[in-house]
C-alpha cells in the first residue's frame, strides 16, 4: 500500500509502491478513485487518475489492485450505457441520482440477473480457446456466444444447461489434471488486442443507408474511416446515422468528450427506432459509452479502448461489429494534457510524439478475421472516428495523423454545412480505398455500379471546373451542353447526395434504391443530351416536369422504389423524346 | 464567497516566488486545489489556490496583482475548502460580485446551504432530451434557429454589433407556449464595461424581471481572477434554482471572451505549454465543464438554459474562442457586420448560425407541422440567391436568367422581411412561418422540392406580383 506524494490535476505520484506494475489499476485516497499507473521510478509510481482529484491530500493511501485496466465481457452488455471506465450509468443513476459523484462503483454486468444458457458442447468433448461452448439469447437480435477464454484447453467434465448469473460456473474443463471453472463472465485488458486465427483484407459493403457512402465512397466490413469537420458540420449526425442504420450485427457508440444532450438524444432515439431489416428496437443491437466533455479527461482514452475491446469480443463470436467514436480529437487533447503534466517533450502543437502510434493502436484493431476456435467463423470490426480540427483546418496534427491510418475519408465542409447541404461530405476531397473491396458486392446486385459511379463523379468534377468560368461570365453565357451539365450536376448534388437524417423515408436509403436513383439521373442526362443534339433548347429541358419528378424520388419508400422507378423511366422516355420531336 | 470552515492550517516558510506563483514548504493535510489566504509582508491579504501539492512543496497561485517582492515572507493560511457559494431563495433579486458577495448594499444572504461552484456533472443517462420550444418572438431565431429549454446556445458577436439589444429583446419576449411556470434569470457579467452591465440591469428593472433575477457582476475594473469564478457562481445559482426549486432558468453570460482571456493569463502565469494562439490546451474542457451544466433531468421539473455572449476577436469565427465554443455549444447565433451595415436588425447571419436542438423543439404540437419544411426551403432559396448575388456583382444582374433574378430578389426580401424586424416587435412563430410562405409564393412552384406537397396545397398563398 502506497501513499500520495504529489497531486497535480489528474497526475498523482505515490511512494511506497514497490511491487506494482505499469498499467496496474490503483485505488486512490479515502474515496478509492480509480487510477492507472503510467510509470514507475523505484518505488514511486506515476499515476493518471480517471476521476476528479479535487481535494485530495498528500499522505492519503493508494492501493494496487493487481489488475490492469480491463473490461467485463459477458451477457448484459447489449443495450447498456457505460461511462469511460465501464461503470453502468443507469446503475449509478439508481444509486446516487442524476449527478455523477466520484469514487462510486457500479458493476458493468448485472450480478443478479439470470441468463438462459444452452450448451453447444457436451461432456467429454475436447475444447480449446475460442470454442463456442454454448449460447445465451441476450436480446432478440444478439445471440451471445460463450467462448472458451484464452489459455484453457482440455475436456469438458461437466456443463450445465439452465439459468445462471454471470458469476456462477457453467462448465468445468479438465486440463492436465487440473479443473478449470468457466463462467458467463470474462475479463480482458483493454489495451491488448484480442487474438484471432487469421486476418483478411476488408471486404464486402458495410451498408449504411447513406447514399454518398454506400454508392460513392463505400466503407468495407473491417475497414477504418475518419470523419473530420469543423464544428456543426455533421460529424455527430453522421456517426449516429451509422450507428442507427449500419447493417451489422452490433454497433458500439462511443461518445468521447462530447455533449451530454447529444447522448440523451441518442439514447432516447434508440429506444424508439427500429432496425429496418428486423423491425426490432435498435437498442437490442447497440452498446453505448458516454464519457462526456465534463467527465474526467483521462477516462476519454479508456472509453475508446473499452469500446474497441467489446467490439473485438463480439467479433470473436462471428459478428460484424461497427464502432463509432465521437470525437477522437477529445481523446488526443486528453493525451496532450497528461503529457504536459508529465513534462514530456511536446511534439507538434503540444501533442505528444506518441500520439500517432496511440491513435493507430486503436484503428489497427479494426479488421476482418477468421476467429479462433470451433465452429469456424468470421467476424469483423469496422471503425469510424470523428475528428474535430481547430478552425476546421485539416492540416492540424490529429487530422493528419489519422489520415495516415484510415482508408476512407469523409471530409465535411463548412461551406456545405452553412448552405445546409447535408450530409456535408465533400464529393471532391473525400475518398475510399475500399472501392475494390466492395466491387464484387456491388456487381452482384448492380452490374453497372462502377460506371454509374464514375460517370456521376466525373460530372461533379466538371462542374467544379466550370465553376470558375461561371463566376466570371455567368451561367447563361455558357454553351448549351455546359448548361445541361450544370443542371445534371445540381440534380446529382441535390436529388441524390443530399440526404436529410431527419426525413422519415430518406433517413435510410437501401443500396438498391440508391443505385436506381442515380441511374435515373444519369438516364435523364443521356436523354437530355440527345435532345440538345437534336436541336432542343436548354429551357425545354430545364422546364421539363421530369426535373421536378426526379427531385421527389427521395420521398418514395424503399420497397416501392423499383416499381416507381420503372414508371419514371417510361415517362422519361416519352417526355424527353416528345420534347425532342416537338422542338 | 464565504467559507464554511474555520482556517485550519497555517504555513510560512516560503522558498520561492515567481510571477504570481508561490512555492511553500509542504505541510500535511493540504488539499489539492483548496483555497488559501496569503498574507503579504505588508499585512494585506490576498486569496490563492493550491494548484500543485506534494510532500516536497506546495505551489500556490495568488489571485489579484502581486509582485514577487510582496510575496517574499508572506504567510499562507490553508482553509481546507474549495470555493463555495452560499445559497437560499433569497438570492433572487440580488446582485453579487465575482466572489459572491452582495454589492448592492443589501444584507448578506442567510444560506440554506453552501454549494461547490464547480458543480457535479449530470449523468448523461439521466438527462432528459431538451424539446420544449422557447418562443423568442424573433423570426431569425424561432423560424430558423429555434431555441429549446435546456440548450446552450451562444451569441457570436463582434465589437459594435447589437448583441446586447438582441439579448434584451429576447429576455423581454421569451415565453414557452401555454405555460406559466416558475421562471428565473441568472445574469453573469464578466469583465464588461460598467455601461454594458447597467444596460442589462436597467432593462431588467424596466420589464419588472429584476426580482426574478440573480446577477453576478465582474466589471472591467474588477480583479481578473474573479472572471474565472463569475460564470461558475452564476451557474451554481442557476442549478440551485433549477434542481432544488424546479425553476426554469435562463443564464446569460457576457462577455465570455473576457473569461477566456483571463484563463489564458492564468495559464501563462503557470508557465503551461500553450496551445493555439497562447490559449491553454484545456480550454475546451474548461468551457465544457461550464456549458455542460445546461440541460434537463428526467423526472425533474426545472431546466438550465445557457446563452453566453462572446465577441469574436477580429470578427474571426475560426479564432480559438468562438471555435472551441462552437465545438461545445448546441449551435450558435452569429451576428453579421454586413447585415448591420445594410441596416438589418437583428443582423443575424443565418448561414453561420445553427441550432442543433431545433428539430426536437419544432413540428406539430410544438410549433407547426410545416416548420421544418419552411426552414429547409428558406435556407435553400436564400443560399441560391446569395450565391447569385455574388456572381451578379461581377457580371451584373442583366446577364442572369429570369429565374435567377427571381432568386436574387428573393434573397433581398428575405433579409428585409424575414430576418429584419423591430426591436419591440414580437412575432408569433406562426407569423414567422407565414412570412416564409409569402416569400415562397414568388418562387417557381416546382422549385419547392423540400416541402411536402400537402403543405404546399395548404399553406402556399396565391402568387404575389
Ligand atoms: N445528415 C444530416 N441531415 C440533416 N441535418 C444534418 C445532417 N447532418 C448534420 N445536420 C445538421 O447539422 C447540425 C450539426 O451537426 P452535428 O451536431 O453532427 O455537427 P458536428 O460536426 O458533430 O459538430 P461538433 O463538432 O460541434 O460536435 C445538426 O444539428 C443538424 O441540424
Ligand atoms: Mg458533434
Amino acid at each position: 500500500m502506497g501513499k500520495i506524494w504529489r497531486v497535480s490535476g489528474p497526475l498523482i505520484i505515490a511512494d511506497d509502491m514497490k511491487g506494482s506494475q505499469v498499467y496496474e489499476v490503483v485505488e486512490i485516497g479515502e474515496e478509492g478513485l480509480v487510477g492507472e499507473i503510467v510509470g514507475l521510478e523505484g518505488d514511486r509510481a506515476v499515476i493518471q487518475a480517471h476521476e476528479d482529484t479535487l481535494g485530495l491530500r498528500t499522505g492519503e493511501v493508494v492501493t494496487g489492485t493487481g489488475m490492469i485496466l480491463s473490461v467485463e465481457l459477458g451477457p448484459g452488455l447489449v443495450g447498456s450505457i457505460y461511462d469511460g471506465l465501464q461503470k453502468s450509468l443507469l446503475t449509478l443513476g439508481e444509486q446516487i441520482g442524476p449527478f455523477i459523484r466520484r469514487g462510486v462503483k457500479a458493476t458493468p454486468l448485472p450480478r443478479d440477473k439470470k441468463w438462459q444458457f444452452t450448451p453447444r458442447v457436451k461432456e467429454g468433448d475436447a475444447v480449446g480457446q475460442g470454442d463456442i461452448i454454448g449460447v445465451v439469447p441476450e436480446t432478440e437480435l444478439i445471440e451471445h456466444r460463450i467462448m472458451v477464454p484464452p489459455g484453457i484447453r482440455g475436456t469438458v467434465k461437466e456443463i450445465r444447461k439452465g439459468d445462471h448469473t454471470v458469476e456462477e460456473p457453467i462448465a468445468w474443463v479438465a486440463q492436465n489434471g487440473d479443473v478449470k471453472e468457466l463462467t458467463l463472465l470474462q475479463r480482458w485488458p483493454v489495451r491488448k488486442p484480442r487474438p484471432y486465427k487469421e486476418r483478411f483484407d476488408p471486404a464486402g459493403l458495410l451498408t449504411t443507408g447513406m447514399r454518398i457512402l454506400d454508392y460513392m465512397f463505400p466503407l468495407a466490413l473491417g475497414g477504418r474511416a475518419s470523419i473530420p469537420g469543423g464544428f456543426g458540420t455533421g460529424k455527430t449526425v453522421a456517426l449516429q446515422q451509422l450507428a442507427r442504420w449500419a447493417q451489422t450485427h452490433l454497433n458500439i457508440y462511443v461518445g468521447c468528450g462530447e455533449r451530454g444532450n447529444e447522448m440523451a438524444d441518442v439514447l432516447s432515439s434508440f429506444r424508439e427506432l427500429k432496425d429496418p431489416n428486423t423491425g426490432r428496437l435498435l437498442q437490442e443491437k447497440e452498446i453505448f459509452l458516454a464519457n462526456t466533455s465534463n467527465m474526467p479527461v483521462v477516462a476519454r482514452e479508456a472509453s475508446i479502448f473499452v469500446g474497441v475491446t467489446m467490439a473485438e469480443y463480439f467479433r470473436d463470436m462471428g459478428y460484424d461489429v461497427l464502432l463509432v467514436a465521437d470525437s477522437t480529437s477529445r481523446w488526443a487533447e486528453a493525451m496532450r494534457e497528461m503529457s504536459g503534466r508529465l513534462e514530456e517533450m511536446p511534439g507538434e502543437e503540444g501533442f505528444p510524439a506518441y500520439m500517432g502510434s496511440r491513435l493507430s493502436s486503436f484503428y489497427e484493431r479494426a479488421g476482418m478475421v477468421e476467429c479462433l476456435g470451433n465452429p469456424g467463423r468470421q467476424g469483423s470490426v469496422t471503425v469510424a472516428g470523428a475528428v474535430s480540427p481547430p478552425g476546421a483546418d485539416f492540416s492540424e496534427p490529429v487530422t493528419q495523423n489519422t489520415l495516415r491510418i484510415v482508408d476512407a475519408l469523409y471530409a465535411l465542409e463548412v461551406t456545405l454545412a452553412n448552405k445546409r447541404h447535408f450530409p456535408a461530405i465533400s464529393w471532391l476531397t473525400s475518398y475510399s480505398l475500399y472501392v475494390d473491396a466492395v466491387k464484387d458486392w456491388w456487381n452482384e446486385r448492380d452490374p453497372g455500379w462502377e460506371d454509374t459511379r464514375a460517370g456521376a463523379l466525373k460530372v461533379l468534377q466538371q462542374e467544379a471546373e466550370l465553376e470558375e468560368i461561371v463566376r466570371l461570365v455567368g451561367p447563361e453565357a455558357l454553351p448549351e451542353d455546359d448548361k445541361l451539365l450544370l443542371l445534371v450536376a445540381r440534380m446529382i448534388r441535390e436529388d441524390f447526395l443530399q440526404q436529410s437524417a431527419y426525413h422519415e423515408v430518406d433517413t435510410y436509403c437501401m443500396p438498391a434504391k440508391a443505385g436506381l436513383m442515380l441511374k435515373t439521373i444519369m438516364k435523364f442526362y443521356d436523354l437530355a443530351r440527345e435532345m440538345l443534339d437534336a436541336g432542343a433548347g436548354i429551357e425545354t429541358i430545364r422546364s421539363s416536369p421530369m426535373v421536378y419528378r426526379i427531385s421527389r424520388m427521395k420521398d418514395i419508400p424503399n420497397e416501392e422504389f423499383e416499381q416507381r422507378a420503372k414508371e419514371l423511366w417510361s415517362e422519361m422516355e416519352e417526355n424527353l423524346t416528345t420534347g425532342k420531336r416537338g422542338s | 464567497m464565504e467559507f464554511s470552515s474555520l482556517y485550519v492550517k497555517e504555513g510560512r516558510a516560503i522558498n520561492k516566488a515567481k510571477g504570481s506563483l508561490l512555492v511553500a514548504e509542504s505541510i500535511p493535510g493540504v488539499r489539492f486545489n483548496e483555497i488559501v489566504d496569503v498574507q503579504l509582508a505588508s499585512g494585506e491579504v490576498k486569496s490563492g489556490q493550491a494548484i500543485d501539492i506534494s510532500k516536497e512543496a506546495i505551489v500556490v497561485q495568488v489571485f489579484g496583482g502581486v509582485s514577487e517582492v510582496d510575496l517574499i515572507g508572506s504567510r499562507i493560511r490553508y482553509k481546507g475548502e474549495t470555493l463555495r457559494l452560499p445559497v437560499s431563495m433569497d438570492i433572487l433579486g440580488r446582485v453579487f460580485n465575482g466572489m459572491g458577495d452582495p454589492i448592492e448594499g443589501g444584507p448578506r444572504v442567510i444560506p440554506e446551504e453552501y454549494l461547490d461552484i464547480n458543480g457535479e456533472p449530470i449523468n448523461p443517462a439521466m438527462r432528459q432530451p431538451p424539446a420544449e420550444f422557447i418562443e423568442t418572438g424573433i423570426s431569425a431565431i424561432d423560424g430558423l434557429n429555434a431555441l429549446v429549454r435546456g440548450q446552450k446556445l451562444p451569441i457570436f458577436s463582434a465589437s459594435g454589433l447589437p448583441h446586447n439589444r438582441i439579448v434584451a429583446q429576447l429576455i423581454r419576449q421569451a415565453t414557452v407556449k401555454g405555460r406559466e411556470e416558475a421562471f428565473a434569470l441568472v445574469f453573469g457579467a464578466i469583465g464588461v464595461s460598467y455601461d454594458d452591465a447597467s444596460f442589462f440591469m436597467r432593462n431588467l428593472e424596466r420589464t419588472g424581471a429584476l426580482e426574478r433575477t440573480v446577477a453576478f457582476i465582474n466589471t472591467a475594473s474588477d480583479a481578473v481572477i474573479e472572471r474565472i469564478s463569475t460564470p461558475r457562481l452564476a451557474l451554481t445559482a442557476a442549478e440551485y434554482l433549477a434542481w432544488r426549486h424546479n425553476m426554469h432558468v435562463l443564464v446569460i453570460l457576457t462577455d465570455m471572451t473576457n473569461y477566456c482571456e483571463a484563463l489564458r493569463e492564468l495559464s501563462s502565469m503557470r508557465e503551461e505549454i500553450p496551445s493555439r494562439r497562447g490559449y491553454p490546451g484545456y480550454m475546451y474542457t474548461d468551457l465544457a465543464t461550464m456549458y455542460e451544466r445546461a440541460g434537463m433531468i428526467s423526472g425533474r421539473e426545472g431546466s438550465v438554459t445557457i446563452m453566453p455572449i462572446l465577441t469574436m476577436p477580429d470578427d474571426d469565427i475560426t479564432h480559438p474562442i468562438p471555435d472551441l465554443t462552437g465545438y461545445i455549444t448546441e449551435g450558435q447565433i452569429v451576428l453579421s457586420r454586413n447585415l448591420e451595415r445594410k441596416g438589418v436588425y437583428p443582423p443575424i447571419d443565418v448561414f453561420l448560425s445553427l441550432s442543433r436542438m431545433m428539430k426536437e423543439g419544432i413540428g406539430p404540437g410544438k410549433t407547426r407541422e410545416d416548420h421544418n419544411n419552411v426552414f429547409m426551403q428558406s435556407y435553400a432559396a436564400y443560399a441560391e440567391g446569395s450565391y447569385l448575388r455574388e456572381i451578379s456583382t461581377i457580371i451584373g444582374a442583366e446577364a442572369l436568367s429570369e429565374r435567377d433574378n427571381i432568386y436574387l430578389r428573393n434573397a433581398d426580401e428575405f433579409e428585409t422581411k424575414f430576418i429584419a424586424q423591430g426591436e419591440w416587435e414580437k412575432r408569433t412563430v406562426e407569423e414567422t412561418l407565414d412570412i416564409g410562405w409569402r416569400l415562397f409564393s414568388a418562387l417557381p412552384q416546382e422549385d419547392l422540392k423540400l416541402i411536402k406537397e400537402d403543405f404546399i396545397k395548404k399553406y402556399l398563398p396565391e402568387r404575389q406580383e
